[in-house]
């Protein structure tokens, strides 16, 4: 079973296996609004946990997604880029941005598990 | 800075029962979406019809024998030549003719003119044309009502079906169909509507009549801003300034031909030398050519990499279905098809000029 961290700038991470899969959370995109635009990373991308690598604009402003680990990144969701509605209809499945391998596992004990981030937000 | 610092709409609670999402603008606590999201509030009002609170908005009412000749000495329009119920849209300029504002004047009666100015510059503009009126037998007063907007192909009928008939006005004639009221054929957003200042003891139910019809909703001012940017409409603070003159611009379209090389208003003498040596910059429209918007302020560059401009307002446009944007260019790039670069986040993007508005404008014309 894959394990969820969530980040105080609104990333979700899902680890599996040395991979983390990266998006925002429904709080998030909710905050954004219509998505019109996503910027991803290169694949192969080296980037550093606070990194801003992916830009999500909205109808009216650009804003960026952090790294929430350093990593590699290797694969990037295409599909929202074509498509950035997609991260608005469901943020937490469908709308992630890219998948990365973990360089530090020990770089997640400083994220929240899913009920505190739910607490952050409340 | 905290809520409590900012003015508060008289309707928040209306706002607040539709699930308003607030931001501040103009140092005014104003609802920026609706639950339905900016996207849908954009293409609703194009379908059907939209309701804005625009209250942040002053209305200043210029009272008196001497109203028209005080209009003439504040701004560049001939407001002698104003019928009855004609709005026009004109400027305040300072002396070296840079933009203090853009309003709406409308003539309501003899001596009897109503002005619509922006939110940000309404105490600027009442201290300007108090200024002006000083010897003068001219009142100005600044008024305080709800002003709403409603706008969209549906618009009038709902107004109508709420008892605020418009089918007599064309677009830009205005009227005060009660004591107190005043309402005119006129919006920002390129669609068919009205404009409507109602004093705040009635504006609740009127509001409430307007949304009891199910062809209406709550737009935010997210929205407004990519309405009226589709509609190719400049916003104070973004393709104007004080640091920025009439034909820069691309206003001059507002100023009466007889007083573009000078006249009897502020600024008249730089517009005059304006006149002889013409400034070397335009407004635009820009689109650029993938899916990325181009922000505000974004720099603009030639295809042989000197700097052609700025972005003034960039974002995305619902209706059209691309990114839009508007900017001041060297006026030898402003041909439409111009290849600019916009450089966002170290890369250059591609941008064409564009023709203005980049969605048809359907106002009522009579």
């Amino acid at each position: 079973m894959p394990k969820v961290y969530f980040t105080p700038e609104h990333e979700w991470i899902s680890v599996e296996n040395g991979v983390g899969t990266v998006g925002i959370t429904d709080h998030a995109q909710e905050q954004l609004g219509d998505l019109v635009f996503v910027e991803l990373p290169a694949k192969g991308k080296k980037v550093k946990k606070g990194d801003g690598i992916v830009v999500v604009e909205s109808v009216k402003a650009a804003s960026d997604v952090y790294a929430p680990v350093s990593g590699e990144i290797l694969e990037v969701n295409d599909a929202v880029s074509s498509d950035p509605a997609i991260v608005n209809a469901d943020a937490a499945g469908k709308g992630w941005f890219f998948k990365l391998k973990i360089t530090d596992e020990a770089e997640l004990s400083g994220l929240m598990d899913e009920a505190a981030y739910k607490a952050s937000i409340a | 800075m905290s809520d409590t610092d900012n003015k508060v709409l008289p309707l928040k609670k209306l706002h607040e029962e539709a699930g308003a999402r607030f931001g501040v603008f103009a140092g005014w606590s104003m609802p920026i979406t609706y639950p339905p999201g900016v996207l849908k509030e954009h293409l609703h009002a194009r379908a059907s019809a939209g309701l804005f609170d625009i209250s942040h908005m002053k209305l200043i009412l210029l009272e008196g024998p001497d109203a028209a000749s005080v209009l003439r000495a504040a701004c560049p329009l001939e407001p002698e030549k104003l019928a009855d119920h004609h709005s026009k849209y004109t400027l305040l300029l300072n002396d070296d003719a840079g933009i203090l504002d853009d309003l709406i004047v409308t003539r309501l009666g003899a001596d009897r003119f109503m002005v619509v100015a922006n939110a940000a510059t309404a105490e600027q503009d009442a201290r300007i044309l108090a200024e002006f009126a000083g010897g003068w037998n001219c009142a100005v007063t600044p008024l305080d009502r709800v002003f709403l907007a409603v706008q969209g192909p549906e618009a009038i009928d709902i107004l109508a079906k709420a008892g605020l008939d418009l089918n007599g006005l064309s677009f830009m004639q205005g009227i005060e169909p009660r004591p107190g009221w005043f309402a005119s054929r006129s919006g920002y957003t390129g669609e068919d509507g009205g404009e409507v200042a109602i004093p705040s003891d009635e504006a609740e139910t009127f509001a409430r009549k307007l949304l009891s019809d199910s062809r209406i909703q709550w737009i935010g001012l997210a929205a407004r801003d990519s309405l009226r940017l589709e509609a190719g409409l400049c916003l104070y603070g973004h393709e104007m300034n004080p640091e920025v003159d009439p034909i820069s611009a691309g206003l001059i379209w507002a100023i009466p031909k007889s007083l573009r090389a000078g006249g009897p208003y502020r600024g008249a003498a730089r517009m005059a030398e304006l006149a002889a040596n013409p400034p070397v910059q335009s407004r635009v429209g820009l689109k650029p050519e993938g899916r990325q918007p181009v922000r505000e302020g974004t720099e603009l560059f030639a295809e042989d990499g000197s700097r052609a401009g700025i972005v003034t307002s960039g974002g995305f446009g619902p209706s059209v279905g691309y990114p839009v944007a508007m900017g001041r260019v060297r006026a030898t790039l402003s041909a439409d098809g111009t290849l600019l670069f916009a450089e966002v986040r170290g890369n250059r993007i591609p941008v064409r000029v564009h023709p203005l508005p980049f969605f048809p404008h359907r106002h009522h014309k009579g």
